[in-house]
């Protein structure tokens, strides 16, 4: 759609708006939209309008203000040229169908038709769940949770209460009065009312065990549906491997889950395992957290039922790079699942035009590390690479997935993520460039 | 060498071992505090570059384990040290000399801990001071992940400075049942020498699967044992059940002193005697007891059975029962008082609130799923520096209020005091009461950074804030401290009008203690002499 090619074929009359947030990192921010949109009024088209937006990212019909972002796209004026004074443009171009009422007459070429109807998709960018607050569950385990912690929260509030007030009380009132040197009378103790206080906590201490255990034995014990999802998870120094052992599908990092819902639950059962050191795969609003300890299997389930991505991290210290060892889990409507296993499954693509990155891959050490799936690439120290350019992020969360950070990463690791064990493979820029074409077209 | 100076190296006496154990501890206390003020400013902001992993993760690591070993149980030991022998009546403790041999062990084990800084760099040129966390899991700890030498610091340095706990601990026990003096029957001791007699049951209960744990490691790291190393089929959760088998035990023992302290100055301070002597001493040897079967709670997302889950999630709410009984035993001694709110007392009433929160925030974590969500998350660390700081600190500083004109035979500034119990308040809870925050937003712990946009942010700010009013207010301590050790007004014996033995004596008290061997027929020798119309023993 940018090259002068293509725009030279958009008719004039056709309207166009772009919608941009400035902090949008595909783009880079507003470079990209601006040039796109200066080659539009180039060519001629008469109306190209924008709307700008300060801090907005890259999903805007989902942002902070998308309230505004939808009244200005459902505003906008298909009539003709529209004034361009602010500058505050959401990241894609949209076309509306309504077109229709304002092109009536018009000839819709196929290619304009394809062309009003390109969206930058939306693609993984679901709304992200980037605060993961215990008491907002999105899964039974930790709704579960959420429930049991309710009823001891309000135990201990009702003793906070009632304890805090009376020390208060007896601050205020049995001040002692300057220069009043009376002892009061010595009290030693009180049988009845010592008996009480020891008895009436531990009924309470009774009733709160009770309601613990039965949510204990609801989560550990829970069987696995027979049309349960099965993923094995093995935590390393520090990124997390995820398998799919029915499905064939071995990646890193993200793990993706069908979403439950009324109408079809679909639940995950995990099984947690560590390559080297104890780590713990917790988020927050899925479940509480379970250890992934060497030599021993754990297990634990979620059944999230609102699609997007949820971050966790690990919690259990794991050495150097604990903090950076992060988690995603993205929950996508059974369609969407299944297409991402599908791409996930078959083995790597690869673009032939870059063969000589491919080689580059292969001779260069990467391969004593990485696996990438029909090739003679099998690793395992590190993350399957075979797809990855599907995922969000890089090294375990650190940077996001981007052209520049896949570069910055390969040619020295050690500076976006200090400690982590792959060392920088001290590549000339030749090497360099081959092997991020390369793994560029790992999609 | 000043005859002075070789006179406090060559101690046997009591009264200058505590006083040497607390200063040394106040020290290493300092040390670990700006440490932490470290950490804290590193995570004042998200993406920080203030301090690098590798240093924050020794940091985290020395802090804690400074804290816990060589503050909290040196303080202890000082304490009872100090004390014990004056509220019973005797001149010294049982075994001098092992005494000061405890403090000497004790001080050069924290010295080998801190000399991991600037020791000579270990294997594969990995840096020295522990960095696998207080509680050293394995198999983090094993060779193959912890190359070079600071986990042999970390076992080594806790060992040599046990040794002076544990001397401490036998010297108490042999002192309270051997050296009372006439009259003093086991009933009529004061609260603090039982709470220290159950301290010191604890110690030498809790401190053996420590060592015996550490033992074991080393025998893994140098002579090809596979205890912990899952590598070989080792068990990674053995190491955690033999930790926390001293660890849950230890968080009492660092506590009940506090509670000591506390137990003393309340009814001094209300003019009643405590509320339920009895009760008061039975719920303390509850504690221990039970103590030592909670140690899994520090263990529920391991992933053990629901049933051995579920019996230390009773367990552990159980223990908070006698816990609780004592805040009621507190307040009742206060209740129909006449309350004195010098400064040894605001530190008790800043004790009593925090510990209260603390002990129910404890009872939130002994819920095992919620444990699930708040275990290694900034919610336990909010909740142990509650009961640690704002339980045992608070309730020791009290202490050191208390005890400083007996120990000097000079006042510490009360307005200096005050200042010092304003300042920590502020800090305290600015710091800690938003941390739980951070924890309930998924923020785990022990992390060098964090991303912006995880609800982190802010809380963290404001808990870094909180670091420069505590330390405002260590700093009016130390200031007061030194002010006062010169020039405070004279104590007299007895400056408080309290009725424990330690008051009869002048201040500070002769080597000998007491001229005459005391004889009493109460708990409160003193208040009978005061009220000889209306004598406890009447009562008792």
């Amino acid at each position: 759609m940018a090259g002068p090619g293509p725009i030279g074929r958009i008719r004039d009359d056709l309207p166009i708006y772009a919608s941009s947030g400035s902090e949008d990192s595909v783009g880079p921010q507003l470079g990209g939209v601006r040039v796109l949109l200066e080659q539009y009024r180039a060519a001629g088209i008469h109306s190209v309008s924008h709307d700008f937006h300060p801090d907005g990212r890259h999903e805007m019909l989902n942002e902070t203000n998308r309230d505004e972002v939808r009244a200005k796209l459902l505003n906008w004026d298909l009539s003709g040229s529209r004034p361009n004074k602010h500058h505050r443009t959401a990241l894609f171009t949209y076309v509306r169908r309504s077109v229709k009422r304002k092109l009536s007459g018009m000839k819709f070429s196929l290619r304009a038709f394809n062309l009003c109807l390109s969206l930058v998709t939306l693609g993984a960018a679901q709304s992200v769940h980037s605060v993961g607050n215990i008491f907002k569950p999105q899964a039974t385990p930790a709704e579960s949770v959420y429930h049991l912690s309710m009823l001891v929260m309000m135990v201990c509030a009702a003793i906070f209460l009632t304890v805090a007030g009376l020390l208060t009380f007896t601050i205020i009132r049995f001040r002692g009065k300057a220069g009043d040197d009376r002892e009061p009378a010595q009290v030693y103790g009180s049988d009845r009312i010592e008996i009480a206080w020891t008895v009436i906590p531990i009924l309470i201490v009774l009733v709160l065990t009770m309601a613990t255990a039965r949510v204990v034995i609801a989560i550990q014990n829970k069987q696995a549906p027979k049309d349960a999802l099965q993923v094995t998870v093995i935590g390393h120094q520090w990124w997390w491997e995820i398998r799919y052992p029915d499905l064939g599908i071995v990646t890193a990092n993200e793990l993706h889950v069908p979403v439950s819902t009324l109408a079809k639950p679909a639940v995950t059962f995990l099984k947690l395992q560590s390559a080297d050191v104890a780590h713990s795969f917790w988020v927050p609003q899925l479940s509480g957290k379970t250890d992934l300890i060497p030599n021993r299997t754990n297990t634990m389930w979620i059944d999230p039922r609102q699609e997007g991505t949820f971050l966790g991290n690990c919690a259990e210290y794991c050495g150097m790079q604990h903090a950076n060892m992060l988690l995603r889990v993205i929950v996508q409507s059974p369609a969407e699942f299944g297409k991402w296993a599908a791409s996930q499954e078959r083995n790597a693509l690869g673009d032939s035009h870059i063969d000589a990155g491919r080689v580059a891959f292969l001779s260069l050490s990467c391969v004593n590390c990485h696996r990438v799936s029909g090739t003679p690439a099998v690793g395992t120290f590190g993350p399957d690479l075979s797809h990855v350019m599907s995922r969000d992020t890089l090294g375990a969360g650190v940077i996001r997935n981007t052209p520049e950070n896949l570069r910055a990463w390969v040619k020295d690791p050690q500076v976006i993520k200090p400690g982590n064990l792959m060392p920088n493979m001290q590549l000339n820029s030749v090497e360099l460039d081959e092997v991020v074409a390369y793994l560029s077209s790992l999609k | 060498m000043p005859s002075k100076l070789h006179e406090w190296i060559v101690t046997v006496d009591h009264k200058r071992l505590g006083i040497m154990y607390i200063a040394t501890s106040l020290f290493f206390f300092a040390l670990a505090g700006v440490l932490a003020a470290l950490m804290r400013a590193q995570l004042a902001f998200p993406n920080g570059t203030l301090v690098p992993p590798a240093v924050f993760n020794r940091l985290l690591t020395v802090h804690g384990t400074t804290m816990v070993f060589l503050v909290g149980m040196p303080f202890f030991a000082g304490l009872a040290n100090y004390l014990v022998p004056l509220m019973i009546g005797a001149r010294d403790m049982a075994f001098p000399r092992l005494n000061a041999f405890g403090y000497w062990m004790f001080l050069f084990g924290g010295l080998l801990l801190y000399f991991s800084y600037i020791g000579a760099e270990g294997l594969a040129g990995h840096g020295t001071a522990p960095d696998v966390g207080w509680f050293a899991y394995a198999p983090l700890t094993e060779r193959a992940f912890s190359r070079g030498t600071s986990t042999d610091y970390w076992i080594l340095s806790i060992i040599i400075s046990g040794i002076g706990t544990t001397a401490s601990a036998i010297n108490v026990i042999v002192t309270v049942i051997s050296m009372r003096c006439k009259g003093m029957k086991l009933a009529r001791m004061p609260l603090f020498v039982w709470l220290m007699l159950v301290v010191s049951a604890m110690v030498v209960m809790a401190l053996p699967p420590l060592s015996a744990a550490q033992i074991m490691l080393l025998l893994d790291r140098y002579l090809g044992a596979h205890f912990f190393d899952t590598q070989a089929g080792g068990s990674a959760v053995l190491w955690q059940h033999f930790f926390w088998l001293f660890g849950h035990p230890e968080v009492y023992i660092l506590v009940i002193p506090g509670f000591a302290c506390v137990s003393e100055i309340i009814p001094v301070f209300s003019r009643k005697p405590i509320f339920g002597r009895a009760a008061m001493i039975g719920a303390t040897v509850a504690i221990g007891m039970v103590s030592v079967s909670v140690w899994a709670h520090h263990m529920f997302a391991v992933g053990m059975a629901p049933s051995s889950n579920i019996f230390f999630v009773g367990s552990t709410m159980l223990v908070g029962i006698p816990t609780g009984i004592k805040i009621f035993n507190w307040l009742a001694t206060m209740y129909g008082g006449k309350l004195r709110f010098d400064t040894p007392m605001l530190f008790c009433v800043g004790f009593l609130f925090q510990f209260l929160i603390a002990g129910l925030t404890g009872i939130m974590l002994a819920a095992a799923p919620l444990n699930w969500q708040l275990t290694d998350s900034y919610f336990v660390v909010a909740h142990f520096h509650y009961t640690l700081i704002g339980g045992m600190l608070f309730a020791l500083f009290g202490g050191l209020y208390y005890w400083f004109p007996k120990a000097t035979g000079k006042m510490l500034s009360e307005t200096l005091g005050k200042c010092h119990f304003w300042l920590l308040v502020i800090g305290f809870h600015m710091t800690f009461d938003t941390l739980h925050f951070a924890g309930i937003l998924g923020m785990p712990r022990r992390i060098y950074t964090y991303a912006a946009g995880r609800g982190w942010e802010g809380l963290n700010l404001v808990a870094s804030i909180g670091v420069i009013f505590q330390a405002a207010g260590v700093a009016c301590l130390i200031w007061n401290i030194i002010r006062s050790v010169r020039k405070g007004a004279p104590a007299g014996n007895d400056p408080w009008d309290a009725w424990t033995l330690e008051w009869a004596t002048a201040s500070p008290p002769p080597e000998y203690n007491f001229a005459v061997e005391p004889e009493v027929r109460s708990s409160r020798p003193l208040w009978d002499l005061k009220h000889p119309e209306d004598p406890d023993w009447k009562y008792e």
